[in-house]
């Protein structure tokens, strides 16, 4: 088959590989209709993320048919049309059962990778890492995915591929990121980041009874989409002081809480900015957290910062002293997909939202080299780019 | 939890790590000093001429040479204490440099702070590995294993699976198999390298149903071994704690390398690993496996779907 590899950092080449086979008689092997490229995994392809492998196959965010089932397999049949979510869950665990899905104690086979890094181990996730799993990924024409009766959702067939396809990630991240802030009627909610996850934590935030939404970006067609898509009120840092901004925006109080939708690869303009770039490259902080500590110091005092971007390894110039002393709350987590995708198909059944609305690009899989390019360049105002093998 | 211990000193093994950094140590330095005198020669405020550049190579190669002996370990500590020559000499020639009106002596004197606090470090290395007797470590050493994992699982189910020793290899990697031979013995095959294999006979010492099982080998065996497993619930309906303790005392000679190699450089990482097999047995029924188990090949599938599971050591 056709898949997307990784062949170093910038380097994605369209290989020929050998086809998936049932491996575990939980699996099941999925032809893919339709495959997304995440905001992560340009992390993935910016060499931010250690234990990448020559050849390993990346994506996390597909959708098709079912072909084959492992003999364990009850749930799904063949020619069951399929929604993959990113974290691979055993439905059996003590996280599982707590539906912390991106929690999994099963799942992931290199954990004692992750628990050098992090303490313990997550979930396995697709095409992410060897030390979240080395599982492939699903930018490709087949996928065996394991545990399949616990991960992938059934979805009815008047919906089509791309109302359906982001249920695997990218609309429950920014949903379960609005979610831990804890909305309460009258708040104002920031958002750093207008990518995909950004434009789903403003809608999601408005879904939970937020007043208002602020969202943060340096491009102006991604502030755009965020205001007339998702419609939030929108600041250009390159513009403005952030801080200076949002606190008049919210007459001194400054937002009760605060999605950082950036992640480790945040920028910022002048010193700050500056003053991490040098240290990635030096390879003495694995991230750059610009947006992280933007969002700490606006943040109302006693409100939520929820992080829905990524952050990989360490950082520095953490402001701790703000959040012990106002009294705020971290929340943060890979999105616990399994939890959300049900409730929100219905929201999408129900016509609350239509996902799609994030697609900029619809390229063939052989051209994905080329679609990573143009998304990691924000070429030709892309946000999202969605592959057909 | 891992303890290692020599049989007649543990100092040994705790001074190991500390011995290896400083090897280490000793091939970088030689290498910078090799490679790139000149710049050497500016950072430790030595005049840049023919005579610094050359006497630095020297220093290098003789750092390397240090440095190599020392990581390839049959003595260490002689390596170490030629080590603590090497630092003599290098404090000797520091200090005819700081007579040189060419140097900058502060520099000198930082560079030679810097040899001063070295030296100290393998004087103390050199001297506990000499008390320690300084023998091939992997000869004498026993092994002493603790682990602990949570299972979302009764203890009576775990320790009824557990009980039935032959579904051992399941999820412990090296063993082959375990053939029960009566109540209380049982015949253990364990793979070692190059498709050797290690064989013994154990026997049952205490069994608590549903609460623990212990056990050693028989007298006699190649492999002179004691285990056991102790399954406690987990407070608040958490499942059950399974805590693993094993022990092994290889012999000497030949036998005792192919066990090092066999229980590997890191004997808890692997009870710890087999554990978490046990888990992923016990919760989900399976042991699942990626396309890249341990970064042994790129996550792509494989042509014969069998060939990560033999990777993996998993069957089926």
């Amino acid at each position: 088959m056709r898949a997307t590899c990784w062949n170093g950092t910038r380097n994605i080449q369209v290989e020929r590989v050998p086809d998936p086979q049932i491996v575990n008689a939980s699996d099941a092997i999925v032809k893919i209709t339709s495959t997304a490229i995440c905001g992560s995994d340009l992390h993935l392809y910016n060499g931010f993320i250690p234990t990448m492998k020559r050849g390993d196959i990346m994506g996390h965010e597909f959708m098709g048919e079912v072909v084959e089932t492992g003999k364990g397999v009850k749930n799904l049949k063949v020619g069951d049309r399929v929604v993959v979510p990113f974290p691979i869950a055993c439905g059996h665990c003590a996280q599982c059962e707590r539906e912390m899905y991106s929690l999994c104690e099963n799942s992931n086979p290199n954990a004692w990778m992750a628990e050098k890094m992090w303490g313990y181990s997550p979930c396995g996730i697709f095409g992410y890492s060897h030390m979240l799993g080395g599982y492939a990924g699903g930018q490709a024409e087949y996928a065996r995915v394991p545990f399949a009766d616990v991960n992938p959702l059934k979805v009815p067939e008047e919906l089509d591929d791309e109302q359906v396809l982001f249920l695997s990630d990218i609309f429950p991240t920014g949903y379960m990121a609005a979610e831990a802030c804890g909305i309460q009627p009258g708040d104002t909610v920031a958002v750093w980041g207008c990518g995909p996850v950004g434009q789903f934590a403003i809608k999601s935030a408005y879904m939970l009874g937020a007043e208002r939404v602020i969202a943060i970006d340096r491009f102006p067609y991604r502030l755009r989409m965020a205001h007339d898509k998702a419609g939030a009120d929108t600041i250009n840092y390159e513009e403005c002081d952030i801080f200076e901004a949002l606190e008049e925006m919210t007459g001194g109080r400054g937002p009760d809480h605060c999605i950082d939708a950036v992640g480790l690869e945040g920028h910022a303009p002048g010193i700050h900015g500056a003053y991490d770039k040098m240290k990635t490259v030096m390879m003495m902080e694995t991230d750059r957290p610009v947006a992280l500590r933007q969002a700490i110091l606006a943040c109302r005092s006693g409100g939520t910062v929820s992080v829905a971007g990524v952050y990989g390894g360490f950082i520095d110039k953490f402001p701790m002293g703000a959040i012990v002393n106002r009294s705020l709350t971290i929340k943060s987590g890979q999105t616990h997909v399994q939890r959300y995708m049900r409730p929100l198909l219905k929201r999408i059944q129900d016509g609350e939202i239509d996902p799609s609305f994030v697609i900029t690009h619809r390229i063939n899989l052989s051209d994905a080299a080329n679609g990573y390019e143009i998304f990691a360049k924000k070429q030709e105002e892309c946000m999202k780019v969605v592959m057909k093998p | 939890m891992a303890e290692r211990y020599a049989h007649d000193s543990s100092a040994s093994a705790s001074i190991e790590p500390l011995s290896i950094a400083l090897g280490w140590f000793s091939l970088a330095l030689g290498a910078a000093e090799l490679i790139a005198p000149s710049r050497m020669a500016r950072l430790i405020g030595a005049p840049d001429d023919e005579s610094t550049r050359n006497t630095l190579r020297a220093f290098g190669a003789r750092e390397i040479g240090a440095g190599i002996a020392i990581l390839a370990q049959p003595d260490r500590a002689r390596w170490l204490w030629s080590r603590v020559g090497g630092d003599a000499l290098d404090l000797a020639w520091l200090g005819r440099r700081m007579a040189d009106a060419n140097s900058e002596n502060d520099r000198l004197g930082m560079a030679a702070a810097a040899v001063a606090g070295v030296t100290a470090l393998d004087v103390y290395a050199a001297q506990r590995l000499n008390r320690a007797g300084a023998q091939p470590a992997a000869k004498r050493r026993g092994v002493k294993v603790e682990q602990v994992v949570t299972i979302n699982r009764s203890a009576d189910d775990l320790y009824q699976y557990w009980r039935d020793f032959k579904n051992l290899p399941r999820f412990m990697r090296h063993l082959n198999a375990v053939e029960v031979i009566d109540q209380r013995r049982s015949r253990w095959t364990a793979a070692a390298p190059a498709g050797m294999s290690v064989r013994w006979d154990a026997e049952i010492l205490q069994d608590r149903e549903g609460e623990w099982i212990a056990w050693r080998s028989l007298p006699g065996s190649q492999v002179e071994n004691s285990g056991s497993v102790r399954f406690t619930p987990a407070p608040g309906a958490r499942g059950t704690e399974v805590r693993v303790q094993m022990e092994y005392l290889p012999p000497a000679g030949q036998m005792g390398r192919v066990l090092a190699m066999l229980f590997g450089e890191e004997p808890e990482q692997q009870i710890r690993e087999d554990l978490r097999r046990f888990k992923q047995l016990m919760e989900t029924g399976e042991i699942p496996l990626s396309d890249g188990p341990s970064m042994w090949r790129a996550a792509q599938p494989a042509k014969r779907a069998g060939q990560i599971r033999e990777m993996a050591g998993v069957s089926e």
